[in-house]
């Protein structure tokens, strides 16, 4: 019987090489897998290259794997936000690298990794700092730039309800990059706060197909980033 | 160039609310951070506006009330939000889709420059030891069909926002249809900078003094107007 359920954490992190490519789900906090990543840092890969729209806050859940010094390189659209010390350190000692990628274009690439292909143009970035060097071509009377397709050794993902299949509901605006992620992942981690029998998802309403989730952890009742950076955690 | 001393043109309440009264009925609209987010408050009786926030919410409503919110229903901004009834949440993939093909009205945003060929210059003022951020804007001014800008007419040190050509990064090239500012509205045309409305108080000789390029005087037939 097909069931991807681990009974932790840290079982499911446990393979993530050095210099693995790792997706991490999540807008600010909201879809933020901290426990998986928690994990991650106890776990102890290094020279990993993370894609996430942001670079966390403070000192927990992504900034916490970023001041561990386990990120060699950032991908994201926004590294700047409230409470983002780590990585403007990191970024300017030199000691973690940034891709800045415009933020829609950053989830059509993790859209198209995940569906199988390879490139699309995009007017996005045309004329710009950020679309330099880049393939251009014309196609009516716009041009556009050439933009690959991302994929990754390790999705880490947060979902509101999970069955053993791996179909996934999310939580309003926590949705954002997980069901991308989960296409692009080649190893999709789910870290679920509820956990149902198949059946119990209706299948007119499932955001992300079983196909796409390798493995589950049930976390129950999930830490929020912020109430740990009001509290002034610092992980581990 | 320096500003006069007394405080003269729109409060940026105001200029939201001038904003408001351009927005059609049924309009969907991506609003920026800071200014563009007051027009929520203004928008004229009898119309109804579907705000997106590309972080994957249509229908977006208002700040809930104290207690009341959940730490992942938020805007683009990251700060709590509500969904009003009928309203939809969905993936990046797709709500990028809804801006970079031509699904939204319009978007609202901030500026720290515009160019009177509608070059945009909004994430970035190129400082080396910045930490570049983008975000969406780049996406939202490639894909949304109508851009206007919200800003002061200057900087704090009194330096133009309208200009020549943009000495900051650009956002996009040639996206910008109109600019609402404390002194003036003012269209992006093929000729350049066109004056449509002055602020109360304010002479056109004020404004093309605060101006970095030409300002051409208000058409003649206003009913030109692209809106």
């Amino acid at each position: 019987m097909i069931d991807k359920q681990l009974e932790s954490a840290a079982r499911a992190v446990a393979d993530v090489f050095d210099g693995a490519t790792v997706m991490v789900g999540g807008f600010g906090e909201a879809g933020s897998p901290i426990e998986l990543i928690h994990a991650l840092i106890d776990q102890g890969a290094k020279d990993l290259t993370v894609v996430n729209n942001n670079t966390g806050s403070g000192e927990v859940g992504l900034a916490a794997l970023i001041k561990a010094g386990r990120v060699s390189k950032m991908i994201c659209s926004y590294p700047r936000t409230t409470n983002s010390t780590v990585f403007p350190e990191r970024y300017r000692s030199g000691t973690t690298q940034l891709e800045l990628v415009p933020q829609g274009t950053l989830a059509e690439r993790i859209r198209a990794g995940g569906a199988g292909i390879p490139a699309f143009y995009t007017a996005t970035s045309v004329g710009t700092p950020l679309g330099e060097g880049k393939e251009l071509r014309t196609f009516g009377e716009r041009e556009y730039v050439l933009e690959h397709g991302l994929t990754a050794d390790f999705a880490l993902i947060k979902a509101r309800a999970v069955d053993r299949l791996g179909n996934l509901l999310f939580n309003k605006t926590a949705r954002n990059f997980g069901p991308i992620m989960a296409m692009a992942g080649a190893v999709t981690i789910v870290q679920s706060a509820s956990v149902v029998a198949a059946g119990e998802l209706d299948p007119e309403t499932i955001v992300t197909p079983g196909i796409f989730v390798d493995r589950i952890v049930h976390i129950a009742d999930p830490a929020h980033e912020s109430e740990l950076v009001a509290e002034g955690v610092s992980y581990p | 160039m320096t500003q006069a001393s007394t405080p003269r043109g729109l409060t940026r309440g105001e200029m939201a609310q001038r904003v408001a009264l351009d927005i059609p009925d049924g309009s969907v609209v991506n609003l920026g951070i800071g200014i563009p987010e007051l027009i929520t408050q203004f928008v004229p009786e009898g119309r109804e506006l579907i705000y997106h926030t590309e972080n994957g919410l249509l229908g977006m409503g208002p700040s809930p009330e104290p207690g009341q919110g959940d730490l992942e229903l938020i805007n683009a901004g990251k700060r709590q939000v509500t969904a009003i009834p009928g309203a939809a949440y969905f993936h990046h993939a797709d709500s990028f889709a809804m801006i970079r093909g031509g699904h939204i009205d319009l978007c609202v945003l901030g500026a720290l420059q515009v160019a009177q060929n509608g070059d945009l210059a909004n994430w970035s003022t190129g400082a080396p030891d910045a930490i570049p951020a983008v975000g969406g804007a780049m996406d939202l001014v490639a894909g949304v069909r109508t851009i206007y800008v919200i800003t002061q007419h200057c900087t704090k040190k009194g330096d133009p926002k309208l200009v020549d050509a943009c000495s900051f990064p650009l956002t996009g090239v040639g996206v910008v249809h109109r600019i609402y500012t404390d002194l003036a509205v003012v269209d992006v045309t093929a000729d350049g900078f066109r004056l449509v409305e002055l602020s109360p108080g304010v002479d056109f000789d004020y404004v093309q003094q605060h101006t970095g390029a030409t300002l051409l005087p208000i058409a003649e037939d206003r009913a030109a107007s692209h809106v």
